[in-house]
């Protein structure tokens, strides 16, 4: 019996000199020759930014009183984008962390542009309850501070957990990144030829000279930052994801949140990881890196990821039918058939009838066609944040209370900008660093020199 | 040892593959060469053990961070809610501990990443501006590209200009440079 020859994780005839050339060829490009693609994603993400700081700032001068925001739905945009975004980070720390404690060697080539895709998700995330607070200038009310009324914050309470999972999630995921960066940052510095870029390159790289003493020390560091953030993201979404099960909103208040809430993030941050990867090897013409191997991998992650979360949708059906409560079951009737509920089953028909197309092997190989299934799950993903969140305040105890939610166009405004202020940042990203691990291709290439043959099983046992 | 070696911050051999360096390693400690660094382009666990180095001491770095992690965050929300903002609430307990688990485990991987990065600042000598390998023309174009380096110090008492050199040469060194202070 012959198994099936498994596609490349580095295509072949590629050496340590051709490898650390042409990744390190964009970050090392001189300005005027950037090339025409960069400058239009850049320009066209940038009206992005210049979106966000007119709503930032319309925000600041006015107050949330602009957003669509009433009671009972306090919470919407806001918590659905930082949710959303907190999300997609996740990706980014699980394929670098848990792939690099598995020894998943296929993780190389995507690790740094998924981390980076953290760092920036993060980012964006955490505006979001700042900007929420109303006023934002006390977020640091948030914080244990010194105060002459001895006043501490209520470390009881999940929101504030939530402020210490972020604010750790993002302080550890840039350590990370930084140490994963330094040898290549050495790398940029020798084979810079500007005085400019050497010197700038020269102070991040922190006089790495890849000595065997040095790395000896580097790789325990960098596994066991693997280590750490590995639970960390668990714990960082399980806290998000309690955010919501210690209220006692009718559709929040269930156990299965905290997994619940993991495995979502863990889905839509694949998807985000292939919707910026598949233009990524494109344009900078590294398919022989990110190859086919690596698509087919991530949509199987998010094929498995997916059914979790369909499960997560069943249990949420079932459950309120079994515990009985009537507050519980209106709220998930409402789902199918309330204000919201084209949204309900858009999310339904996507999350769980759009990824099951990914068992097809076709779908998995086609980059394209799997951009376009990345797109339409995150799109699914936010809608689902938005009815967990919107819809489930919508309609809380009584009936009284009962509100409609529209965004404004602030709302809108506050979002986009984000994304926009998201894609600035990777842009600037893959300009100015190596998108791609260069030591770790290094050793990649001289290790896998020949590609591997088709395997002939024993004929026992089959 | 001669006056001239005191100049000289040692002896650069390359080397084309990682096969090369390893028998070189090798036939290096065996003549009794004690004061070497090796650069490799990537972490080679080969080389570590070829050079016999003790292992790293970060763990104890993390695991000191870990702990300090918790006993700062369990202890500040321990004594905030038990001492210095004492709350009752309908009776309840004011060291509610297992609210506080999440919060400490926060602080422990943050304390432990933190210090994960000082112990390798540290042990590694970073951040350093200035080391004399760099004067080597051939080490910044191959260093942190393809070629292994074996760099062997002039304050090692076997080490004579001439002598190692040749020596270095003899074991297949694609190229050997002296490299100033």
């Amino acid at each position: 019996m012959q198994i099936e020859n498994p596609l490349p994780i580095v295509s072949p005839g590629n050496t340590r000199a051709s490898v650390t050339e042409a990744i390190t060829q964009p970050p090392l490009t001189p300005a005027r020759q950037t090339p025409r693609f960069w400058a239009i994603g850049f320009g066209v993400a940038f009206i992005g930014v210049m979106i966000f700081l007119l709503a930032v700032t319309e925000l600041f001068y006015r107050g949330v009183g602009i957003w669509g925001i009433n009671i009972p739905v306090a919470w919407a945009f806001a918590i659905v984008n930082f949710v959303w975004w907190i999300g997609i980070g996740h990706a980014g720390t699980l394929i670098s962390a848990i792939l690099l404690l598995l020894r998943q060697e296929w993780r190389t080539s995507i690790n740094r542009f998924a981390e980076a895709m953290t760092l920036f998700a993060v980012a964006q995330a955490g505006m979001f309850p700042i900007l929420h607070l109303g006023r934002p200038w006390l977020f640091y009310w948030l914080l244990p501070y010194p105060n002459t009324q001895w006043l501490w914050p209520q470390f009881r309470s999940p929101l504030i957990w939530d402020a210490f999972a972020v604010l750790t999630y993002f302080t550890v995921s840039v350590l990370f990144w930084y140490v994963g960066l330094v040898p290549d940052l050495a790398t940029l510095r020798d084979r810079a030829t500007s005085k400019f870029a050497k010197i700038t390159y020269g102070i991040f790289a922190l006089g790495w000279r890849n000595s065997t003493r040095q790395w000896l020390h580097y790789t325990r560091t960098y596994w066991l930052l693997a280590a750490l953030a590995t639970p960390l993201v668990i714990s960082v979404h399980s806290i998000i994801g309690m955010d919501f099960a210690y209220a006692q909103v009718p559709g929040w208040h269930s156990t299965i949140f905290p997994p619940y809430f993991v495995a979502g993030a863990i889905f839509s941050g694949f998807a985000m990881v292939i919707t910026l990867g598949v233009p990524l090897r494109k344009f900078y013409h590294f398919e022989g890196f990110i190859t086919e191997r690596h698509l087919d991998n991530m949509a199987k992650v998010m094929l498995a990821v997916g059914l979790i979360v369909g499960y997560g949708y069943i249990m949420e059906i079932v459950t309120p039918l079994y515990g009985g409560d009537p507050t519980e079951i209106h709220t998930m009737l409402d789902r199918f058939t309330g204000a919201y509920s084209p949204f309900y089953i858009a999310l339904l028909s996507i999350n769980i009838g759009l990824t099951q197309t990914l068992w097809i092997k076709r779908v998995r190989r086609s980059p394209w066609v799997l951009w376009v299934v990345a797109i339409i799950i995150n799109v699914g993903m936010w809608l689902e944040r938005f009815t967990i969140i919107v819809q489930s305040l919508h309609v809380d105890f009584l009936p009284s209370s009962w509100h409609m939610y529209w965004p404004t166009i602030w709302d809108i405004f506050t979002f986009v900008g984000t994304i926009g202020l998201f894609f600035a940042l990777f842009y600037g990203f893959v300009r100015l660093l190596p998108a791609i691990s260069v030591f770790e291709m290094r050793e990649l290439v001289t290790h896998h020199k020949e590609p591997e043959k088709p395997q002939e099983l024993p004929a026992q046992g089959d | 040892m001669t006056m001239e070696n005191r100049k000289l911050y040692g002896l650069l051999a390359e080397f084309e593959s990682p096969e090369e360096l390893l028998s070189a390693i090798h036939r290096v400690r065996e003549e009794g060469y004690r004061r070497i660094e090796v650069y490799t382009p990537y972490p080679m666990e080969e080389v570590t053990e070829a050079l016999q180095l003790p292992s790293s001491p970060i763990p104890w770095f993390i695991l000191a961070g870990a702990i300090g992690g918790i006993v700062f965050g369990f202890g500040m929300q321990f004594i905030a809610t038990t001492i210095m903002l004492r709350w009752n609430i309908g009776g309840r307990p004011t060291d509610s501990w297992p609210a506080y688990i999440p919060i400490t485990f926060e602080m422990m991987v943050l304390f432990a990443s933190f210090a994960g990065l000082i112990g390798l600042f540290a042990l590694d000598g970073l951040p350093q501006p200035y080391h004399p390998v760099f004067n080597v023309p051939e080490f910044v174009e191959h260093g942190s590209t393809d070629h292994y380096f074996l760099a062997v110090e002039g304050r090692d008492l076997k080490f004579d200009r001439r002598d190692t050199r040749q020596f270095l040469l003899g074991l297949g060194a694609y190229h050997v440079s002296e490299v100033g202070v």
